[in-house]
């Protein structure tokens, strides 16, 4: 494969960031990622983006996903170069009763959405994003899907969101 | 009409004059509006379904009467049957007006277009000027529809439908000013009697300006007609049917035997202006036989015209819509300037050019068309060849045990 | 819903006498053209727009919630609905994210079936996006002619699997069927008549002067800003950039596939136009048929699908898999947790990306401009809101 190797990447981030950067995770080059604190997130986005040998100049992927048992809600950033084909991952934990993390909108314009639909879907607030609102609920949706705790409102509108079983004798 | 009517009373008439004429005009626009108009646009929307089912690679209506024939019939009676739906905020007495207004424009027309031979319910002397004018009418309609809707959409396509009507009014009226020149009489029947049944001897083949001019007005007649490639207003992409969205029941029926019936109109024009009416070889012969000679002069008329009516319908299923800034460069940036420049040069060949070179010219462009013709249709049997279609059945039998699925 | 959060300004601009305003049309939910449920808040002054925002999340499903509760397994259906245009590819992201954390490995005949049965899939879907391009420009005929060429592929792949549409063809570990007997055959078959179909579309449609006139030169989206969006597929190929997740980041049996990857060159008006984007798609249908041909070539015999247990366990863990679906990259981030329901899934589509910079895209383009830049970026619904 062209480019650099998950570890020499991760080698550079350690170079540079340090603590603030943990160890690598992963063994494969689909799941080699590091996780990051959040308060150095866009300054390591920033080095990623900008740095000629690492050029990573496309957010391919934007997850949240929801850890109840460890109280975090991880924000997953699949990173890729287009320049040298090589992939790489960035994990970071928020806490789970108020998660803010911060936004990389400016670095990358697709961002923007991406991270509209982490806050709508698992309510991750993303400080420093242009226009953070929900993007496939309806405005006035109560609660965040994705959660693993999130319980389907009984009504919405007035119609139901239940509906009796029809294996019922 | 009117020496008929004079012919029919040999004294003196038991009623006023004026009233049998009055008379004899309603007859015959009743006659030619509800035993030609109505069913001709009718009929032509079973030619259209055909014909664009076959360019679709598929049959079109073919279960209402043989080929489905009666399917307009259908569809008409359907919505005769239909709810009569007003938008609630909708200007209701516009809306209601807008069909008649639009249906009147078109309806109007007949009153001038000649159906070959002497059938013509008024030979006026402006006769193609008031065509011209009276299909006019119809921006009228569509902006009354567009707006009345109260849909935005609907405006847009009412506002863009009378920008393109109203744009390309120029070139076609500037196409029209050579034959009338020509020809130097408006009236619809004077035209038609200054060409003969020859093809080379029609106002197409006079000179190339008046060729030019032909094509010019084509175009311009099917931007009028809101028809692809210029059906903007109507963009069905975008604006599901542009002014008559909000339509339904009878109210979209009149429109769209409106836009239909149109194409007719259309046909008629161009047969009348340039391609010598409904003449037919042996006219002169056939002087006082009218009986004989009335029908087939009708035919070769209806012939005539029926074939633009099939040619703007492929054009239609073939080409794709041009956008609204493209359309308005294209009338005002060459169509204009193009009609103008033919409108001066058949001024200045009426006067200049050697009326002993006319039957050349004549021939020579009569001869250019069939070639071009002829080229053509070659060029349609090469495209059928290089297809290559063979049917394939390709569908399987799922009794079949050959292959079982684990 | 109505424009809550969509609170434009609505501009009054007193020039002289005249007091003028921007008209806010909503184009959407309910529309002929977009393809799906999509609606866009168009802020136009008459003919040209300021502005068109898109207001997604109509065709939501929480796909990616269910997958928490059905299983590795019986997730494999709701992949085919994640974009139903082009099913299989999806069916093949989500298989192979499994087989990645489980470790399995897919025997050699049933990695060609997939193969076979995604090019295809991109040949279906290709000639819906063509065709409904077409239509969305005027032209009606080549949408009917696409369509009867797809009834054909769906003829073929119903023989295979038994659906036209939402295949659940392909399982962990390999596919579900193997090829029935003379199905190759007929397969050829097809593909020897559809080649020169495709020479025909050209002379029909893509080359046609207002055609080309209608998309030429309209949105072109440099290769800069394509990567920086995130466009992906044709999209990204028709700015130039010439990346394809088949041959830059290899899976299945593409290594042993020759195959070349169109890019758009501006040809007939700017890089990254309408056209480009359009004509990428009409040649990557070429290749896909290249490709079709050497697999039915090279087919190996074997089983089609490696044993899996039924209840299915992978490690914990995660993985991001990218496949080539139709609409580009399309990526699946899974995380696992030991148990037989996924943890996690998140499923990246190339139309979220494109539709999120028509509002870039849409700055002093006509109303007609937008249906046809929405038709060159081939989106779809399913994908967006999943």
């Amino acid at each position: 494969m062209p480019g650099l190797d998950a570890a020499a990447i991760h080698a550079r981030l350690a170079a540079r960031f340090g603590d603030a950067v943990g160890a690598l995770e992963g063994a494969r080059r689909d799941n080699a990622s590091a996780t990051v604190a959040p308060a150095a997130l866009v300054a390591v986005c920033r080095f990623l983006q900008t740095e000629d040998a690492l050029a990573f100049d496309c957010l391919s992927n934007l997850s949240g996903v929801d850890y109840p048992k460890r109280n975090v809600i991880q924000v997953v950033y699949n990173l890729y170069s287009y320049r040298h084909r090589h992939p790489f991952a960035l994990k970071v934990d928020a806490a789970r009763e108020d998660p803010v993390v911060p936004s990389v909108a400016a670095l990358w314009p697709h961002a923007e959405w991406q991270e509209r639909e982490v806050f709508d879907l698992l309510g991750v607030r993303f400080e420093g994003h242009p226009d953070l609102r929900r993007i496939l609920m309806p405005e006035d949706w109560p609660g965040h899907p994705l959660r693993k705790d999130f319980v389907e409102p009984e009504e919405y509108h007035g119609i139901s969101t239940s509906r009796e079983s029809l294996l019922k004798a | 009409m009117q020496q008929l009517v004079d012919s029919l009373f040999s004294g003196p008439p038991p009623v006023p004059l004026w009233l049998c004429y009055l008379a004899a005009m309603l007859l015959f626009g009743g006659i030619v509006v509800f035993g030609f108009v109505l069913p001709m646009a009718g009929t032509t929307t079973w030619v259209e379904r055909r014909i664009a089912g076959r360019i679709q690679s598929r049959l079109g209506p073919n279960r209402t009467g043989p080929a489905g024939f009666l399917q307009w019939l259908a569809d008409g009676i359907k919505s005769v049957l239909k709810e009569d739906i007003v938008p609630t905020h909708a200007d209701a007495r516009l809306f209601k007006l807008a069909p008649y207004v639009v249906m009147s424009g078109f309806v109007l027309a007949f009153v001038a277009i000649p159906f070959g031979g002497p059938l013509i319910i008024a030979d006026l002397n402006v006769g193609i000027l008031y065509v011209t004018a009276v299909t006019s009418l119809v921006v009228v309609g569509i902006l009354m529809a567009g707006w009345s809707s109260n849909n935005k959409w609907s405006l847009l396509g009412g506002i863009r439908s009378a920008a393109q009507i109203v744009s390309y009014e120029i070139p076609a009226g500037l196409s029209i000013f050579p034959i009338v020149m020509l020809t130097g009489a408006l009236s619809m029947q004077s035209i038609i009697a200054g060409q003969g049944w020859q093809p080379w001897s029609w106002n197409l083949f006079y000179s190339p300006f008046t060729f030019v001019a032909f094509f010019v007005f084509f175009v311009s007649a099917l931007a009028e007609g809101n028809r692809t490639p210029f059906d903007l207003p109507e963009a069905e992409s975008e604006l599901v049917m542009g002014a008559f969205t909000e339509y339904s029941g009878i109210r979209n029926l009149l429109f769209f035997m409106a836009e239909w019936g149109n194409l007719y109109v259309i046909g008629a024009i161009v047969t009348t202006l340039f391609l010598g009416g409904g003449h037919i070889p042996g006219e002169a012969r056939l002087a006082d036989a009218p009986l004989l000679r009335v029908p087939l002069q009708f035919v070769a008329f209806f012939l005539k015209s029926y074939l633009w009516v099939i040619v703007a319908i492929w054009l239609r299923w073939t080409l794709p819509r041009i956008r609204v800034d493209q359309m308005m460069v294209m009338c005002w940036k060459y169509l204009v300037p193009i009609a103008f420049v033919n409108l001066i040069g058949t001024a200045l060949w009426m006067v200049f050019f050697p009326p002993a070179l006319e039957p050349v010219v004549r021939a020579l462009l009569t001869a250019a068309t069939v070639l071009l013709l002829v080229g053509f249709v070659r060029r349609i049997r090469f495209h059928l060849r290089h297809a290559r279609l063979r049917r394939m059945d390709l569908s399987f039998n799922p009794l079949s045990t050959a292959s079982v699925p684990r | 819903m109505g424009l809550a959060g969509f609170e434009v300004e609505v501009q009054r601009e007193t020039d002289g006498v005249l007091a003028t305003e921007d008209m806010t049309l909503s184009m959407g939910p309910q529309h002929p053209s977009t393809h799906g449920v999509l609606r866009f808040v168009v802020r136009a002054d008459g003919e040209v727009m300021k502005e068109a925002i898109p207001d997604i999340g109509y065709l939501h499903r929480s796909i990616e919630k269910i997958a928490e509760k059905v299983g590795w397994h019986g997730f494999m259906p709701y992949t085919d609905r994640v974009d139903y245009v082009a099913a299989m590819p999806c069916n093949q992201g989500w298989a192979m994210a499994a087989e990645r954390l489980a470790g399995i490995e897919v025997p050699k005949r049933g990695e060609y079936c997939r193969v076979i049965a995604t090019e295809f899939s991109r040949i279906h879907s290709h000639l819906l996006s063509v065709g409904s391009m077409a239509m969305d420009i005027g032209a009606t005929t080549p949408f009917t002619h696409a369509i009867r060429e797809r009834e054909y592929i769906n003829d073929l792949i119903e023989e295979v699997c038994g659906a036209r549409l939402t295949f659940n063809y392909m399982r962990i570990g390999g596919v579900a069927w193997d090829l029935p007997p003379a199905w190759r055959e007929k397969a050829l078959a097809y593909i020897d008549r559809f080649e020169p179909l495709i020479d025909e579309y050209d002379r029909l449609i893509s080359y046609n002067k207002i055609y080309v006139e209608r998309l030429a030169g309209v949105a072109p989206i440099t290769p800069e800003d394509a990567i920086a969006w995130n466009l992906v597929g044709p999209n990204l190929r028709g700015s130039g950039v010439r990346f394809d997740v088949r041959r830059d980041e290899p899976y299945s049996v593409y290594p042993e596939l020759e195959f070349d990857v169109p890019v758009g060159r501006g040809e007939l008006g700017t890089l990254g136009d309408c056209f480009d984007r359009y004509i990428v798609r009409m040649r990557e249908m070429r290749e896909s048929c290249r490709i079709i041909r050497q697999c039915l070539r090279q087919l190996p015999g074997g089983a089609v699908l490696a044993k899996v247990p039924r209840n299915f366990k992978p490690p914990a863990g995660d993985c991001y898999v990218r496949v080539e679906s139709a609409r580009g990259d399309m990526g699946w981030y899974v995380v696992s947790d030991g148990t037989s329901f996924p943890y996690r899934v998140k499923i990246r589509t190339g139309s979220f990306a494109a539709i999120s910079m028509i509002q870039k895209l849409s700055k002093n383009l006509m109303i007609a401009d937008l249906i046809a830049v929405i038709a060159s970026l081939d989106l779809v619904a399913p994908e967006i809101d999943r």
